[in-house]
């Protein structure tokens, strides 16, 4: 049944494979990022609330949710490496981390920004925010035991079982910190307006959304190709491929 | 595929070297004969139930930590430092004492407890027993439970029997007393089995001490917020049960999880 | 049982191995039947530990598959750990018990009889330090305590990393003889020493060479 997918378990054909996607991906992302961003930040009307400042949700709320779903993402490349034994699924989980991490510490810093106009201080113990914090320690402890063994495919399985972990983790974490926040706050400053938004607020935030995750995916890609380079470096192919830049 | 066959061909010459060396299967008739006592041999060798590998290592371990009582005495003295601290860095009004005592009580008993964790695989990876361990023919997750179990009974216990000492320091409310008791005997050996997980990872790492707790610590969270709320709760007089309800499924939780994440994170410190 | 051909008790199968980015050996396959004695052989840092390791199933190999009588070794861990002896370059002697509790838990971890340590002690030459904390005992005792298992081991496989290093000539004499008597039992020795085996007949010893070298390697 994934009798198809087996080819791009070579690193090499995963290689090329990335390559080719790479300048589509970039195309997309940049027309979505520049329709978006100029939509988002120019043409959007204003928050009848919160002014200009609601603008910066163009950016919050896409890279709150990018740094959740790279982290799940993560586990799945994790999972199917410790129960597959696919090295490149090593590699892509390795990938991801780091971009996992600057998403969310862009959630934070523009969550804090958000917050100041907002509540007039730059942090507030808000459930969401903590949860954030809670999974950019997550994102560190993963890259740093990454970073602590000296081989790579060690490295990889480390890391992967701590991201299962952390994974099982992140909704008891999420439900304990709302909890603890309904706790001492009595009710939660609901950010995200939930009800409902208007379409022309509507449109340019799902083209930011949609531009957010293909970045996402144009960044993990240049570093999923490092990274097959980086762990095949004595295999025939890749030698070749350095002469040929060489040259 | 691909890759293998390039790089089969790649090394031929090379592989030559090794063919060289191969083996060869040699068919002699006495060793088929001899070759099957042995494997009787090893069949009928005797077999240690699940119950009697963990008794061999719990009390290995407990005889280990008995010769060795600064592994017990350190962290539980690190606990009441850490508390005695601070009153004397927030001021001794009881009130505020009493207010944030929960919270002391539980922060330095994860930290107690962090820095009691690294015992737990060091020394048996540093001389090579715990090598000897995954190579015995039970299961690991046996084994590694009954590691931690020792461990808790080293360090979780006496923390516990400590505890209610460190309370009356800080003033803690005398309703909560109970709830500090319970939800330190549920909570801790939590403390234990998650801890276990960040040691497998780092323990064959050489400076891995701090990465530890960058690890660990934010594991801890649910345990912290939902221990301290329950003794709260119950220094305002009303029911706690339901906190004590979650923690006890975090144990249970981690209880069957955490052995098999140890395993496999025990088998990669080692590779 | 069928014919011996058809079941080796150990056999490698395609190994590669790969340490920081070098490439150790590459396809490596062996095949150790009953009555084998091995002795793996190459200069240091050539992989002789790393191969032992990944046959003992303590280190994954890059590319390849171990089996246990064709069986690849981690689809039957238990019943091939049963049938296993490893002794590493570290003893797993814990400082904290003495020489006879030491080889007690050794012996009783693995599923063997307790019942006549002081006697494999005795023959260690450990007699009369049964009762000494092994933080007393030099390394060389340390290692002899963890070598008193082969004294008792059913497992047929024997898998020894260096078991001659810090052992005096006499020991090493005796270590030799038990393991000319373990392989006509029908077991397998597979070992790294720098040594010469001395009292066991060059033609009953199979050596494997490893001396791959990473300049060698793809040029």
């Amino acid at each position: 049944m994934w009798k198809w997918l087996h080819p791009y378990a070579n690193p090499e054909v995963s290689y090329h494979f990335t390559n080719k996607l790479l300048p589509w991906l970039s195309a997309l992302a940049a027309i979505f990022l520049g329709i978006g961003v100029v939509w988002a930040l120019l043409f959007a009307p204003a928050d009848y609330q919160q002014g200009h400042s609601f603008r910066i949700f163009y950016v919050h709320v896409p890279a709150a949710s990018l740094s959740m779903g790279i982290y799940f993402a993560m586990a799945i490349a994790a999972f199917s490496s410790l129960v597959w034994q696919l090295k490149l699924a090593d590699a892509s989980a390795a990938a991801m981390a780091p971009v996992g991490a600057a998403f969310t510490a862009i959630a934070l810093i523009t969550g804090a920004a958000w917050g100041k106009p907002m509540w007039g201080t730059w942090w507030i113990w808000d459930a969401r925010l903590t949860s954030e914090l809670i999974l950019l320690f997550l994102y560190l402890g993963v890259i740093a035991l990454h970073n602590a063994f000296e081989d790579k495919n060690l490295a990889g399985k480390a890391a992967g079982i701590l991201t299962l972990v952390g994974v099982i983790n992140i909704p008891i974490i999420k439900y304990s910190v709302d909890w603890w926040n309904t706790l001492h706050q009595g009710s939660t400053v609901s950010k995200l307006g939930k009800p409902s938004m208007s379409l022309d607020m509507l449109w340019p935030f799902i083209i930011c959304f949609i531009g957010f995750s293909l970045l996402v995916a144009v960044i993990i890609c240049l570093r999923f190709r490092n990274e097959i380079l980086a762990r095949n470096s004595i295999r025939p192919w890749v030698r070749e491929l350095v002469q040929k830049q060489n040259s | 595929m691909t890759l293998k066959a390039q790089s089969a061909q790649k090394t031929e010459t090379l592989a030559e070297n090794i063919d060289s060396s191969v083996v060869k299967a040699t068919v002699i008739d006495s060793t088929t004969v001899e070759n099957t006592v042995v494997d009787n041999n090893a069949q009928s060798s005797q077999q240690l139930s699940y119950r009697h590998a963990f008794m061999l290592v719990l009390k290995r371990d407990l005889t280990i930590a008995m010769r060795h009582k600064d592994d017990i005495i350190n962290p539980l003295l690190f606990f009441v430092i850490v508390i005695t601290l601070f009153p004397l860095g927030i001021g001794p009004e009881a009130e505020t004492l009493s207010r944030i005592a929960p919270g002391i009580i539980w922060v330095a008993a994860l930290l107690a407890t962090l820095l009691s964790l690294d015992r737990l695989f060091k020394s048996d990876h540093i001389d090579g027993s715990l090598e000897q361990m995954l190579l015995s023919p039970h299961p690991i997750f046996v084994l590694v439970l009954a590691k931690i179990f020792a461990h808790w009974l080293i360090t979780g216990l006496p923390l516990i029997l400590i505890a209610p000492l460190l309370a009356v320091l800080l003033h803690l409310d005398e309703n909560s007393y109970t709830a500090l008791f319970l939800t330190l005997l549920l909570g801790t050996p939590v403390l234990s089995l998650l801890g276990a997980v960040g040691v497998a990872l780092t323990v064959g790492i050489k400076k891995g001490g701090v990465l530890l707790s960058l690890l660990v610590l934010p594991l801890y969270i649910p345990v912290l917020i939902f221990a301290t709320s329950a003794i709260d709760t119950a220094a305002l007089g009303l029911p706690y049960s339901g906190q004590l309800a979650i923690i006890a499924a975090l144990f249970f939780g981690s209880l069957t999880l955490a052995p098999f994440a140890v395993g496999a994170a025990l088998k990669v410190s080692t590779n | 049982m069928p014919k011996q051909t058809s079941t080796p008790l150990l056999s490698a199968v395609k190994l590669t191995c790969i340490r920081e980015e070098r490439l150790l050996f590459d396809e490596l396959s062996v095949e150790i039947n009953a009555g084998d004695i091995v002795q793996v052989e190459g200069p240091n840092g050539s992989g002789k530990t790393s191969l032992l390791r990944i046959l003992s199933g303590l280190s994954q190999p890059y590319d390849g598959q171990v089996h246990y009588k064709n069986q690849a070794i981690h689809h039957c861990r238990e019943e091939y750990q049963q049938n296993l002896l490893y002794f590493g370059h570290l003893a797993g002697v814990k400082g904290e018990m003495t020489a006879e509790e030491n080889l007690d838990f050794n012996l009783a971890l693995h599923g063997n009889k307790t019942t006549e340590t002081l006697a494999y002690l005795a023959k260690v030459n450990l007699a009369g330090f049964e009762d000494s904390l092994a933080s007393h005992l030099s390394a060389g005792q340390h290692r002899r305590i963890a070598l008193a298992r082969l004294y008792q081991s059913n497992a047929p496989i024997w898998i020894l990393d260096e078991p001659f290093t810090a052992i005096d000539k006499q020991g090493v004499a005796s270590l030799e003889k038990l393991f000319s008597a373990h392989a006509e039992r029908g077991g397998c020795v597979i070992l790294t020493t720098h040594q010469d085996l001395i009292s066991i007949k060059p033609e009953q010893i199979k050596k494997i060479t490893l001396d791959y070298s990473y300049d060698s390697t793809f040029d």
